[in-house]
């Protein structure tokens, strides 16, 4: 692991893969505002992963749609480096919330230390931060809307859950805290706590088992 | 791969092949055929005898134009029987009329190639081809009577010796399947390729119409992609970079700055505007629909509907790109109106390819009543499945269900092999 165990809030080095430049640069920008080192700022596939070989960054941000073909070279080029190193960091940005490219990559392996975000999140500047180094932490990173999907398109013990819970359920998968998801929902500490012990019971997890549940239940509807 | 005509079910397995019902039906058509031919030569010759009494008066003259009017009738009845022996249908290669009336109808009709290779086959069925069917006909009648008759009518022979030659008989007629449902499959094919339609058949003017339209559409797709790209490339990039810049303006803030509330709002409105230009995005030119191909893309149209919907779209490979669009465009406005329209709880998405044709259903355990005439998103469907040759069908009685049909035919090669489904390098 290279620095995969580091909770830390800045000195990250970082790759960043995307094509449009203004982008870019903002991205890079709000990394370097937090104290992160951006190693290389490239705008293609075939760029990031050389990038990658040359100078072992802490973690990788890119885009899923990229040059030469503008399709899902990005994306692409996420998979081969997880699969050359399952424990470097990446953080996939993109601009589609259909849930078939987050499904790839969470399918491709371990997802720990994987996330896949809109683009739009980049806005809110210290959630974006904040999910870097949840991803930099080895966990799992997905955007509430896709998450949204994916849960649309799931069938079996997850139709058990209220409207409520799924919501609970998507907020969690995104790295939030009991209390973050109350804050976001408008509803006590103590409710959430409710809510979430009520799903992860529907979902076959009993208390006992470990304390990794609420990562299981995540997991358990983005794998398909 | 299913058998679809005379000729392919000689391919089948001998024990398959004797089980089918085509020797059967290859024996009806055949005998039809016989019969067939035989009338044509009989009304031909009455045609020509009453034509040659009568030629001193006009009306003689008539008698010739029925004799060659002889073939349109010939071959109306030949298009349906050759579906005995060949599951695809026989088009009708002729013209509408454009007026009612005799005369009209008279005018078009010898106009028309088409109606000289009609007389051309009719006078080869009547001269030659129902001679052999009815040669292939009487000698399978021939040798069941000979061989299995045997113990009636050979009284001075033993009957060991008569049954054993009725025995014979079994191993005989099977083997004669084949020589009976090989004739019936090329004579058959042989009707098939004088009796089709031709691209000439078909008016000129419909032609170019059909072809204007097809261009049409290749120029939308074409300017969809390039739209998605520039809106991609463009607006939606310069949305994003504003809304970082947005972010970070307000990091630099002190939080009861008065300007705080203006840039949350000013933040607000980019992650609308950014929602918005993805909406579009996807109803221009769905991103997955490029990437991954239909069932992907049946999928992320399902993950937005309201309701729990079962799919089921396997294809072997990706579709050419204009099926793939309309197909896909099926599949939304269908969904779209089970939402608006069905009050439906449930709803299924079909899709597979079956005999080189695509065929895509949508169900639902709706209200029903559905009507294409009613609403404009129904007859949109209509004209773009037309578009590509397809057929759309809609049962929906009300009180429901709703099951929407569509077939579109797959041009033979026309399969796009990938490098890999999933896309992932190997």
């Amino acid at each position: 692991m290279s620095n995969g165990g580091v909770m830390s809030n800045g000195g990250l080095r970082v790759v960043i893969a995307e094509d449009g430049v203004i982008v870019r640069e903002g991205v890079a920008g709000i990394l370097r505002h937090f104290g992160h080192e951006v190693v290389a700022a490239v705008g293609n596939a075939e760029e990031l992963i050389e990038a990658v070989a040359e100078h072992q960054p802490d973690v990788v941000v890119t885009d899923v749609r990229m040059p030469p073909g503008l399709s899902d070279e990005g994306l692409q080029a996420a998979l081969t480096l997880r699969a050359a190193n399952p424990q470097l960091p990446v953080l996939v940005l993109s601009q589609y919330v259909e849930q078939t490219y987050a499904r790839e990559l969470l399918d491709s392996g371990p997802s720990s230390g994987l996330g896949y975000l809109l683009k739009d999140r980049v806005g809110e500047v210290t959630e974006f931060v904040d999910a870097l180094n949840a991803v930099v932490a080895g966990r799992t990173i997905v955007d509430a809307e896709v998450v949204r999907q994916l849960l649309a398109r799931r069938q079996g013990p997850l139709d058990r859950l209220s409207a409520r819970e799924r919501e609970v359920l998507g907020l969690m998968a995104e790295g939030r805290s009991n209390a973050a998801i109350a804050r976001e929902l408008v509803v006590t500490d103590a409710a959430v706590a409710k809510h979430i012990n009520s799903l992860l019971t529907k979902l076959d997890l009993p208390p006992d088992a470990d304390d990794h549940r609420r990562v299981r239940a995540v997991l358990a509807y983005l794998r398909g | 791969m299913p058998v679809r005509n005379a000729l392919e079910a000689l391919t089948l397995r001998p024990t398959e092949f004797l089980r089918s019902a085509w020797p059967w039906r290859s024996l009806v058509y055949l005998s039809g055929g016989a019969f067939l031919g035989f009338a044509t030569l009989l009304a031909v010759i009455a045609l020509i005898l009453v034509g040659a009494v009568l030629s001193i008066v006009v009306i003689g003259l008539a008698a010739y134009v029925a004799t060659i009017l002889c073939g349109v009738v010939v071959a109306r009845m030949e298009r349906r029987r050759v579906r005995l022996v060949d599951l695809e249908e026989l088009p009708d290669p002729h013209r509408p009329v454009p007026r009612p009336g005799m005369r009209a109808w008279l005018a078009t009709r010898l106009r028309e190639q088409a109606t000289w290779r009609e007389l051309g086959y009719a006078t080869l069925s009547a001269s030659l081809l129902c001679w052999m069917d009815t040669l292939v006909v009487g000698g399978v009648f021939y040798e069941v009577l000979t061989t299995f008759g045997a113990p009636f009518y050979m009284n001075d022979e033993p009957m060991t010796s008569r049954l054993a030659l009725a025995a014979v008989g079994v191993p005989l007629t099977l083997v004669l399947a084949w020589p009976v449902t090989a004739w019936a499959g090329a004579r058959a094919a042989m009707a098939r390729a004088i009796l089709a339609p031709r691209a000439h058949d078909a008016d000129e003017k419909l032609i170019e119409v059909t072809r204007s339209r097809a261009r049409l559409v290749d120029a939308f797709e074409v300017e969809r992609r390039r739209i998605e790209r520039d809106l991609h490339d463009g607006a939606q990039q310069r949305m994003v970079a504003m809304n970082i810049q947005l972010g970070m303006a307000r990091l630099e803030l002190p939080p009861d700055s008065p300007a705080m509330s203006y840039l949350v709002e000013a933040q607000k409105l980019a992650k609308q505007a950014l929602t918005e230009i993805r909406e579009l995005i996807r109803g221009v030119h769905p991103k997955v629909l490029t990437d991954r191909g239909l069932a992907a893309a049946a999928g992320e149209v399902a993950s937005t509907v309201p309701l729990p919907v079962d799919l089921n779209v396997s294809l072997p490979d990706r579709l050419p790109p204009a099926l793939e669009i309309t197909a896909y465009f099926v599949i939304a406005e269908a969904l779209a109106n089970v939402t608006k329209h069905s009050g439906a709880t449930r709803a299924s998405v079909f899709g597979r390819v079956d005999q080189g044709r695509l065929i895509v259903e949508v169900r639902d355990d709706g209200r029903g009543g559905a009507d294409p005439a009613a609403g404009s998103g129904l007859l949109g469907l209509v004209d773009r499945v037309s578009v590509v040759d397809g057929t759309v069908a809609i049962a929906s009685p009300p009180g429901g269900p709703t099951a929407l049909r569509v077939e579109i035919p797959v041009p033979a090669g026309a399969w796009r092999t990938t490098v890999s489904s999933s896309g992932r390098p190997r």
